[in-house]
């Protein structure tokens, strides 16, 4: 850099060096570059635009605010933002709990551990769509062994994904069976507390729950708030096994993707991304699909904000 | 299974070094080890045990799986091959859709994601942070935001119906990826590069003789997410795809729908596509959990 300062034939070496690092950034960069523009910026544009049209892939006319207006009298979208609202409360802090209760007992095994870790790990990478074919048979009341061992034993367990009241309880555990990356991610930032720490306060007297109080909660808390974040994001994604589930519990769906009532049961199984799926795929109302595409936007928006902030200070190594 | 069995025969800590001087008395310990393993193999039996009933549903005779029975009366081994060909076999070619989506879009992602993850880690220039930020902004937001009018653009190409919009994507980038990738050549120390510069390497051969064979778990790492990211999608394939183009995700939905009371051909079939995700899971752990871990913990 100092080159640029001294005159004659080295500044221009150091521009033609600088051009030739340009045309290098631009060259590496242009995969992303090209895609972000055309698979991100466009579309996000694009979806503003049409949430201002009556659209269905044929006819595009201008109808204003119509379709927002639509959006505070649409029974589907207020019942889906409701169940969505549900998850985010239950399941995210159920599965980050459940997530640092497993990666507690992890942390705790010496011997058989790793054995565990992947019986542990494994179900969340099985394929969401088998996972809940597989789940909703098993805690099939009629015919589903869990439920079938329960009642042996004289446990009377709900009619889960037939059941308005329990057809969510029931997606919350099928999504605690998933719990691996939660606890990996987890386990990982138990095992890096320094065990210097709980040496000393064993030694100053404190017991178990003051050891974790005191010093995992706080050591750990960047990665808790990541998980809790991450988890609110992707449950106000959360569309494969709400629809998966309906599906095969009603058991009557001849085309991909079709439902004959929408969240079966009752309503119950709808999430917000279903609507905009109904409305946008199988409706064809793409113009109001879009608002509900921005309702989402906006909501994911607000979360990946407070992500970043915690990203901030590792994308920035000069 | 045995293996957690076995844990619960071994002796309790009887050779630990004698530190529990500080950590209380002995028996309050054993009670400790005791209940953290009966709470650890109790989990591990429930975590374990939808995938069993799968298997054992699985081979049973459809008329059972309405029994409620938990083990079969006869053993039909048949029942993968009938899941496999039933309807002239359409399982076979959800599978081949799959693979043809998987293998593509992790090939191609590879090509795209590196050489952005390399820029973002290695050049100094104006809009670096700016471009890390959006990265992560795209990998955070809900596919489903831009949904719409994406469908409207392969429309308009008459690419519906097809695997391709899911696969060209790809070619262009995939923000998780280069995320990942990023967070682990970060970590690789700078003098490498320069030594190879000095040697007269350019910045491409520099990238690809130097810095990725040290990438490798990083790179093992995205591209089996990748994998598993097309191999398990639903929504992608659920909007794009027609029943000739299917994957085995949107295929399977439908399966239980298509076979009413053969819940043994439903769990064959969703055993068929769960295994290679588990052989892969188990011969390459390490590289899952190191990836993961990468996503979330440093900083």
């Amino acid at each position: 850099m100092a080159a640029v300062l001294t005159a004659g034939p080295a500044t221009v070496v150091a521009t033609r060096a600088r051009r030739r690092h340009r045309i290098r950034v631009l060259a590496f960069m242009s995969p992303w570059l090209i895609g972000f523009s055309f698979f991100f910026a466009y579309p996000l544009a694009a979806t503003v635009y049409f949430s201002f049209f009556r659209y269905n892939l044929f006819q595009l006319r201008p109808v204003g605010l119509t379709n927002y207006r639509f959006l505070f009298k649409d029974p589907y979208a207020w019942t889906a933002i409701k169940n969505t609202l549900w998850l985010v409360v239950v399941m995210v802090p159920s599965r980050v709990l459940f997530g640092l209760g497993l990666a507690q007992l992890l942390a705790k095994i010496k011997r058989g551990g790793n054995l565990l870790r992947a019986i542990f790990y494994l179900p969340f990478l099985i394929p969401p769509v088998a996972a809940t074919v597989a789940f909703v048979f098993v805690v099939n009341p009629g015919t589903g062994p869990i439920n079938g061992i329960a009642a042996k034993i004289g446990i009377h367990l709900p009619d889960w994904f037939n059941d308005p009241a329990w057809t969510k309880p029931g997606l919350t555990l099928l999504a605690l069976w998933g719990i691996g990356d939660v606890m990996i991610i987890l386990l990982a930032a138990l095992l890096d507390v320094p065990k210097t720490l709980y040496e000393a306060a064993a030694i100053d007297g404190a017991n178990a729950w003051q050891q974790f109080r005191r010093i995992t909660l706080p050591t750990i808390s960047p990665v808790l708030m990541f998980s809790v974040v991450t988890g609110v994001i992707q449950t106000l994604q959360y569309f494969t096994q709400a629809m998966v589930a309906a599906n095969a519990s009603q058991g009557n769906a001849d085309q991909a993707g079709t439902t004959t009532a929408p969240g079966y049961p009752d309503g119950a199984s709808l999430t917000f991304p279903q609507t905009l799926y109904n409305e946008g795929f199988q409706q064809f109302n793409m113009g109001y699909a879009c608002v509900l595409a921005l309702v989402l936007f906006a909501v994911a928006m607000v979360f990946t904000l407070i992500l970043l902030r915690r990203f901030h200070a590792f994308g920035d190594d000069d | 299974m045995t293996g957690t069995t076995t844990l619960a025969a071994r002796p309790p800590a009887v050779g630990s070094p004698p530190r529990a001087t500080v950590r209380g008395p002995r028996g309050r310990r054993l009670l400790y080890w005791t209940a953290t393993h009966a709470i650890a193999i109790a989990m591990a039996i429930m975590f374990l045990a939808p995938l069993v009933f799968m298997f054992l549903t699985a081979v049973m005779s459809a008329n059972q799986t309405l029994t409620g029975a938990l083990w079969p009366s006869s053993w039909h081994w048949e029942n993968f091959g009938k899941a496999l060909t039933t309807d002239d076999g359409v399982m076979l070619r959800w599978l081949l859709n799959t693979l043809v989506y998987a293998v593509l879009a992790t090939v191609f992602m590879l090509i795209s994601s590196v050489p952005v993850a390399y820029a973002l880690a290695r050049f100094r220039f104006r809009g670096r942070k700016t471009a890390f930020v959006l990265v992560i902004t795209t990998m955070m937001l809900p596919p489903q935001v831009t949904i719409v009018p994406m469908y409207i653009v392969w429309a308009r190409f008459h690419l519906t119906g097809t695997l391709w919009p899911l696969i060209i994507p790809m070619l262009f980038g995939d923000a998780f990826s280069i995320f990942l990738l990023r967070q682990f050549l970060v970590t690789i120390p700078r003098e490498y590069a320069d030594a190879a510069r000095v040697d007269g390497c350019g910045e491409v051969r520099t990238m690809l003789r130097v810095i990725l064979p040290m990438a490798r778990p990083a790179i093992a790492a995205v591209a089996l997410f990748q994998f598993f990211y097309a191999w398990n999608d639903y929504f992608g394939p659920l909007i794009y795809t027609k029943p000739q183009t299917w994957t085995l995700a949107v295929g399977l939905s439908t399966f239980r729908a298509a076979h009413h009371v053969e819940w043994n051909l439903t769990m064959a079939a969703t055993l068929l596509t769960v295994l290679p995700v588990i052989i892969v899971f188990f011969l390459a752990q390490r590289v899952f959990i190191q990836g993961v871990t990468l996503t979330g913990v440093k900083g």
